[in-house]
């Protein structure tokens, strides 16, 4: 067994596909419609094409809008990209208006922080040693 | 309001989160966590330091706000003042009445 696809919800399909591709720098992989306005739309990091699939899926469910405003009050984020550099993908970041609502944060061995995907989720960047 | 102060410093866990809270102010509550379990390998559920935030909060030591989506904590020093006024620096005017 191993790990293919994840997904997240996503608020607006178009926007995320502009954030996850333009800001965040992922590729898309497929985008296939579904029905008359969701898409099976999936990305994946361009350094690993044929790595693990991230699915924004549309966020129609009512369950999905208490659960999520529940997590992004206390800041909790509900995915993790491995990044080689914090500091530096946080200063990239800022620069193209990404809102952190932690900044980079050394603990021990780990680094991390905390953005707003502008679609509705907290995401975790996160550095860890070899 | 002195019984919440003194209440709220004599637990070592909500020393800690005031020491965390003075070295960044404006965290969530995700990274007061994450710090007390990466940095101080201290495991307490998300619930647990909800209700010791609660505590400072009660003692008005810690102030949450709410900006946008999200929920911040700062600290407060402010209180602690009481204590410097009580014992440390008396007042040079005169004797005041203590709090009790």
């Amino acid at each position: 067994m191993k790990i293919h696809l994840t997904s997240i919800f996503v608020d607006d399909q178009a926007k995320a596909e502009h954030f996850y591709t333009e800001i965040l720098g992922f590729v898309k992989k497929h985008d296939v419609p579904l029905g008359e306005q969701d898409r099976w739309l999936t990305v994946v990091s361009p350094e690993e094409p044929g790595g693990t699939e991230l699915l924004l899926e549309p966020a129609g469910h009512p369950a999905v809008k208490p659960y999520r405003d529940a997590l992004v009050r206390d800041g909790i984020p509900l995915a993790q990209f491995a990044v080689t550099d914090v500091r530096a993908e946080y200063e990239r970041l800022v620069g193209l208006g990404v809102h952190f609502t932690q900044e980079p944060l050394e603990m021990g061995p780990v680094t991390t922080a905390v953005f707003d995907d502008t679609c509705g989720n907290l995401i975790q960047i996160a550095t860890q040693p070899q | 309001m002195a019984d919440d102060l003194f209440k709220a410093l004599a637990d070592r866990t909500r020393r800690t989160i005031m020491d965390e809270l003075a070295e960044r102010s404006g965290q969530t509550l995700f990274e007061i966590c994450s710090r007390l379990s990466m940095k101080h390998g201290l495991g307490i559920s998300r619930q647990a330091v909800s209700q010791h935030l609660a505590v400072l909060e009660a003692a008005g030591l810690v102030e949450t706000r709410r900006e946008g989506r999200y929920k911040y904590h700062d600290l407060d020093t402010a209180p602690l003042r009481q204590i410097t006024d009580r014992w440390l620096a008396p007042d040079p005017t005169g004797p005041q009445e203590n709090t009790p």
